[in-house]
């Protein structure tokens, strides 16, 4: 079964299995959402979710995904309907150069999974916190060179209001 | 990256059967190895792949322990704790480490075995005796801000860069060891951690192909707990110090103390001498300043690292003094410093 799922299309996993997931996208499937920015875990840019929670993609190979399922930026709209997160990213113009955006939204994404499932974050252990302090946390594996970060986490406060908790 | 081949296993007793190369490598999450094998610190010709490894995914609860596979995740074991007051530091330890998309792929075993993130490590231009023995330290004459102060030596300052593995000094965890051989051994991971010594490469007791099944947490009373993580920016960022505490006073007597520190040692730093100090004696902020002043006796600064012993005994004294004033409002509590 040396399958893997990408927005609910199996493929075969790469022959050469130094290939990470984010080289997968890229080289094999011409999937370009997922970005490279570090290459090294350290900004985010390559977040993608793997059976919905949020992983780096440059940082795990293709092989030790094997009959997992991967959503990517590509499969995050449903149809032709903008997911309610890229409407505010829109909304609120939360992105400048936009090369990060992809990993913003996948990230936002599964936040809002985590915070329905009532995960604690670093913030929520210590005294007097706001939401928008444990968002900003909750958002801190994703780096932006702009400096969108104040829009962004208005755009995800827009989306949690509207969902119930 | 050079090539390699790859094993799979499921089950704990296809270890034995393996047929491994000399450089052969486990892969847990891979945050950590496939970041080294991209920079070529790490070279292995083989991995043996975890992903699959079903036996050891889950937590399971006992009478007097907690078992925690060596494939559970940092999300999944930070989510536990956080529901069980007695591992509420654990749970604070996991969550101030790196983001959560890679604490979604960290494993338990992983984290522990982690490598160092000494600069002069992951450049392989600059002399290391950890990556290549009897090559030199960069590190001791030039930038070592990030560097120890306590259990260095002339030939390796580098730290252990986990929280997770100073929160289970404190809670005086268990590994479980399985050798290809099918022995099984179970070590206390404060004995797990070698100091450099003149053989930095050798970074604890694992014998060659020795995997880690699982930890073992005693269940154990801690009172009033807290992870503190001093670093360069709130968050994504490795401890410059850290103090993982728990506190059982009675009037104000100290009655237990559960401690370790982080970003200061060659290892996971389990702070003996402090803790015979305070054990039994009446709290007071001269009582503190005897206990760090025992664990810093043989402490060593080397430059750009100078601010770290004032900086642990701030936090240290920090720390326990919060832990103090909560537990005299608070006297049977047990669990994190601040509830919500
Ligand atoms: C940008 C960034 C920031 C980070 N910040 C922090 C931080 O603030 N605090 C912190 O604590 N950590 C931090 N980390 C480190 C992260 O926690 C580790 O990379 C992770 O815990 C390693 O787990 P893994 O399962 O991915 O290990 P892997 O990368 O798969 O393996 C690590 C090592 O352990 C060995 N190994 C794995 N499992 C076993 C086993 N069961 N038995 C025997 N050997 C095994 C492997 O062979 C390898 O040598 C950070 C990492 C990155 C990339
Ligand atoms: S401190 Fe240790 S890891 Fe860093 S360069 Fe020196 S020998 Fe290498
Ligand atoms: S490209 Fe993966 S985290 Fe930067
Ligand atoms: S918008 Fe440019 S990097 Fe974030």
């Amino acid at each position: 079964m040396s399958t893997l799922f990408v927005n609910e299309e199996a493929y075969p996993l790469p022959e050469d299995p130094r290939t990470t997931l984010l080289d997968f996208l890229h080289q094999h499937l011409a999937m370009f959402g997922a970005k490279k920015g570090c290459d090294h875990g350290q900004c985010g840019a390559c977040t993608v979710l793997v059976d919905g929670e949020r992983v780096n993609a440059c940082l795990v190979f293709a092989f030790q995904l094997e009959g997992k399922s991967v959503t990517t930026i590509e499969g995050i709209a449903k149809n032709d309907e903008l997911h309610p997160l890229q409407k505010a990213f829109v909304e609120r113009d939360a992105f400048q150069c936009g090369y990060c955006t992809s990993g913003q939204i996948c990230s936002g994404v599964a936040l809002m999974d985590e915070l329905a499932a009532k995960n604690p974050s670093a913030v929520t252990c210590s005294a007097d916190y706001s939401p928008k302090e444990d968002i900003s946390e909750r958002m801190s594996g994703n780096l932006c060179r702009c400096g969108a970060y104040p829009n962004i986490v208005d755009a995800i406060q827009d989306v949690i209001a509207l969902e119930p908790q | 990256m050079n090539p390699f081949s790859v094993q799979n296993i499921k089950h704990t007793q296809d270890i034995t059967g393996l047929s491994t190369e000399d450089s052969a490598k486990y892969i847990a999450g891979g945050t950590n190895l496939i970041d080294l094998m991209k920079l070529q610190v790490e070279t292995p010709s083989q991995l043996i792949n975890l992903s699959q490894w079903e036996d050891e995914q889950s937590i399971t609860e006992h009478d007097d322990h907690y078992r925690v596979g060596a494939m559970v995740t940092n999300t999944a074991l930070a989510n536990y704790a956080y529901h069980k007051p007695s591992l509420s530091l654990l749970s604070q330890a996991l969550l101030s480490g790196a983001t959560v998309q890679l604490r979604n792929r960290a494993t338990t075993g992983g984290n522990l075995l982690q490598r160092t993130r000494c600069y002069y490590f992951y450049d392989t231009t600059k002399a290391c005796n950890k990556r290549q023995p009897g090559s030199g330290c960069d590190a001791l004459t030039r930038m070592n801000r990030i560097h120890a102060i306590l259990g260095t030596s002339d030939d390796c300052i580098a730290t252990h860069p986990s929280d997770m593995a100073v929160a289970m000094m404190a809670l005086d965890a268990k590994l479980l060891l399985t050798a290809k051989s099918g022995n099984e051994r179970v070590v206390p991971v404060r004995e797990f951690y070698c100091e450099p010594g003149s053989t930095p490469h050798i970074e604890n007791i694992l014998e060659n192909e020795e995997v880690i099944t699982a930890v073992i947490i005693p269940k154990q009373r801690h009172g009033s707990q807290y992870y503190r993580k001093v670093r360069d920016r709130s968050s994504y960022a490795f401890a410059l110090v850290s103090v993982a505490a728990g506190l059982v006073v009675k009037g104000n007597r100290i009655e237990k103390v559960t401690l370790g520190f982080g970003g200061v040692g060659t290892k996971p730093w389990f702070p003996v001498s402090a803790i015979k100090v305070l054990t039994g004696a009446e709290f007071s902020d001269e009582v503190l300043d005897l206990a760090i002043d025992a664990e810093l006796a043989d402490a060593k600064v080397y430059g750009s690292n100078n601010f770290k012993p004032d900086l642990l005994r701030n936090t240290f004294k920090s720390v326990l003094n919060s832990l103090y004033e909560h537990q005299c409002e608070n006297d049977d509590y047990e669990g994190a410093l601040y509830e919500n």
